[in-house]
């Protein structure tokens, strides 16, 4: 059966399961693999600064781990959301049934934050000390306890915090692939769902998640720079670039390979996917998020690297491309998991999903889940100084 | 004339009394169970009633004969009786398949088949070929995926092989439902738990038939016990008829088999 054909009969033999016809994950799950995302990019940035010694990469070190932190302190929010009985959450950590994928949530999330809230607090250490001899009553407890009850800010001791935080990232890059892999493979483990159901989906959440969490950083650090009318670091913006056009390649060429194995390997649910990429989600699929989101991306990307243009270009560049690559990821969460959802497992037909505006689950809890980070990240400002100055040579 | 005074033992009061006492103890009577056998419903799945429930031995098989279908719709009714089945939500339902000379197949399945099929589609042009019923339900799958990912053990599997939810653990996450190959599963919109059919568990460990396998008036949907060789679904599945089950290929391995089932049935 052709595309074409089967998209004549659609009207009369389009037919879903009766209780398909509501999509169960909706925004918030959604949301969820995205927030996830956003903090495994913005820990990769760090990671590649204080294990991997990409020094250019100094500037935004610092602001990456704030902001990973801040967006995880939010990634449970969507999950509530969407819980019918939120009230039981933590039955998952209680009662974990050890056949299922999702039970593992809540320890990944527990060691991520666990380990993220280390590598923060050792980072800034000698800030913290700072604080701590200037401030009184339970503030400086505070303190204290942050700064793990040490004002030792002697030259052994800051190398010591050194190796500590080697450690900490070094076992935070793995847990930090968990987490988000996991998201992958909740859905990349659902046999019933075709869409889902295939080992690329960790790969491709990872490598996507580290496009956005790049993204994030690069478009932030721009912003909140000029904002502040302080400069640009030129360096660090173009190893930023660079990073996320090797993990923008590899994000995109899985994506494709997998519409690609579908529609090579036409096994049986080849044309109900052909028919949802191409029927309900022609328009954010196809033209969202591979030829506006993807391929725009690409030909910007190209054109930074292979010639020579302006700083002030090409931050200019690099904030455009960077917004474009966010919508980008969030199409693409959009498509795999309410797109997959509209094709219902009669493999007959599709559904479809209309957003609503204030449901729990509405477009205004989406942009609120979306503020919070930002005004959590706002007051760690307060604490935690964003930028390094540019007298300091180490961390 | 001398009026007699009536007896202070029977004056009005006391009458109306009486006659109120009356009315009570009759209406009593009338409801009152006068030894509970009378009013018991038979036993219709043998050897379960008075005898002690080895969990742990049991099997059971649920057999949906398709060319015995007639598509009234009496099953889906009888479920949501059973349950309370929230609209536009289904625990059962009956899909009518209808294939043209072209080979097309054409489906549908109008509120569940909760009204039956009475009319015929008018939205296809072609001569049909053939038509038919397809009772749909929980496939009780001996590697259920519902079970495999429920997150906090809510949706279990009982010794005796049923796939059952507890709705005081679910937290409504619809996992499971994603992962039912079959869409037996869906969220209650006002406990907002997961549900589906349980084969009727509740009355299966009275030994009763599950409701829509009670209605059914043509035999369509068989329950029995497959310890129990006299059965009706034992003598089918240990005979030599072809039986079928659904999306074989997911490797869930269900309880339900379909008799007459074509490949078109998905």
């Amino acid at each position: 059966m052709d595309t074409a054909y089967s998209f004549a009969a659609m009207p009369i033999s389009n037919y879903v399961f009766p209780n398909d016809l509501h999509v169960h994950w909706s925004m918030m799950i959604v949301l969820y693999p995205y927030i996830t995302g956003l903090v495994d990019g913005a820990f990769i940035i760090a990671a590649l600064y204080y294990l991997f010694d990409i020094k250019t990469l100094r500037p935004v070190a610092r602001f990456s781990l704030l902001f990973a932190l801040a967006f995880l302190c939010c990634a449970t929010l969507p999950l509530l959301l969407h819980l019918g009985r939120p009230e039981r959450n933590l039955n998952m950590l209680l009662t974990p049934s050890p056949t299922s994928a999702m039970a593992g949530f809540g320890y990944i999330y527990a060691v991520s934050m666990g380990v993220l809230v280390f590598i923060v607090l050792f980072v800034y250490r000698p800030d913290l000390v700072e604080l701590r001899v200037t401030s009184k009553g339970w503030l400086q407890f505070l303190y204290r306890a942050m700064t793990f009850d040490s004002i030792d800010l002697s030259e052994d001791a800051l190398v010591l915090d050194k190796k500590i935080i080697r450690f900490l990232v070094g076992i935070g890059i793995p847990i930090a692939v968990v987490l988000h892999g996991y998201v992958g493979f909740i859905f990349g483990g659902v046999k019933a769902n075709p869409t889902w159901s295939t080992p690329l989906m960790p790969v491709i959440f990872l490598f996507s998640a580290c496009v956005s969490g790049i993204c994030a950083i690069i478009l932030a650090y721009i912003v909140i720079r000029k904002i502040k009318g302080r400069t640009i670091d030129h360096r660090c913006i173009k190893t930023c670039i660079k990073t996320l056009t090797l993990f923008f390649i590899l994000a995109f060429a899985f994506e494709m390979l997998e519409v690609f194995s579908h529609s090579y390997l036409r096994t049986g649910y080849h044309h109900m996917v052909e028919g949802l990429l191409n029927g309900p989600l022609a328009d954010s699929f196809w033209f969202w998020q591979v030829k506006i989101g993807s391929v725009i991306p690409l030909i910007i990307l190209g054109v930074m690297g292979i010639f020579n243009i302006k700083d002030r270009l090409y931050d200019f560049m690099a904030a455009v491309v960077s917004t474009i690559l966010l919508l980008q990821v969030f199409l693409m969460r959009w498509n795999v998991v309410i797109g997959g959802q509209l094709m219902s497992k009669s493999a007959r037909g599709y559904t479809e999903f209309h957003p609503e505006w204030f449901g729990k689950e509405g477009i205004l809890a989406v942009i609120i889940v979306m503020v919070i980070p930002f005004i959590i990240l706002f007051v760690f400002s307060r604490i935690f100084p964003f930028w390094t100055t540019g007298n300091e040579t180490d961390v | 004339m001398k009026i007699i005074n009536p007896s202070p033992k029977m004056n009005r009061r006391s009458f109306v009394k009486k006659v109120l006492n009356g009315t009570i103890a009759g209406s009593l009577y009338l409801v009152w169970p006068m030894g509970s056998e009378s009013l018991e419903i038979p036993e219709q799945i043998p050897g379960i009633r008075g005898r002690e429930y080895d969990i742990h031995n049991q099997e059971f098989a649920f057999i949906v004969d398709i060319t015995r279908c007639i598509g009234c719709g009496s099953c889906c009714v009888a479920d949501k009786r059973e349950y309370n089945v929230p609209d536009g939500n289904f625990r059962t339902w009956v899909e009518r398949y209808v294939k043209g000379f072209s080979d097309e197949v054409y489906v549908d399945c109008p509120n569940g088949g909760l009204d039956g099929y009475q009319h015929p589609r008018k939205d296809i042009t072609e001569k049909v070929r053939d038509t038919f019923f397809v009772p749909k339900l929980c496939n009780m799958c001996r590697e259920a995926p519902c079970v495999q990912v429920c997150p906090v053990g809510a949706t279990f599997k009982s010794p005796d092989g049923f796939v059952l939810v507890d709705e005081k653990r679910c937290v409504g996450c619809a996992y499971c439902i994603q992962a039912c190959p079959y869409s037996a599963r869906f969220l209650h919109p006002v406990k907002k738990v997961a549900q589906k059919c349980t084969w009727c568990y509740h009355r299966i460990r009275k030994g009763l038939l599950p409701a829509c396998v009670q209605v059914c008036p043509t035999g369509a949907r068989k329950f029995g016990s497959m310890k129990d060789e006299t059965s009706e679904v034992y003598k089918i599945l240990k005979g030599p008829g072809v039986l079928t089950v659904l999306k074989k290929e997911m490797g869930t391995f269900p309880s339900l088999y379909y008799e007459g089932a074509r490949r078109e049935v998905i």
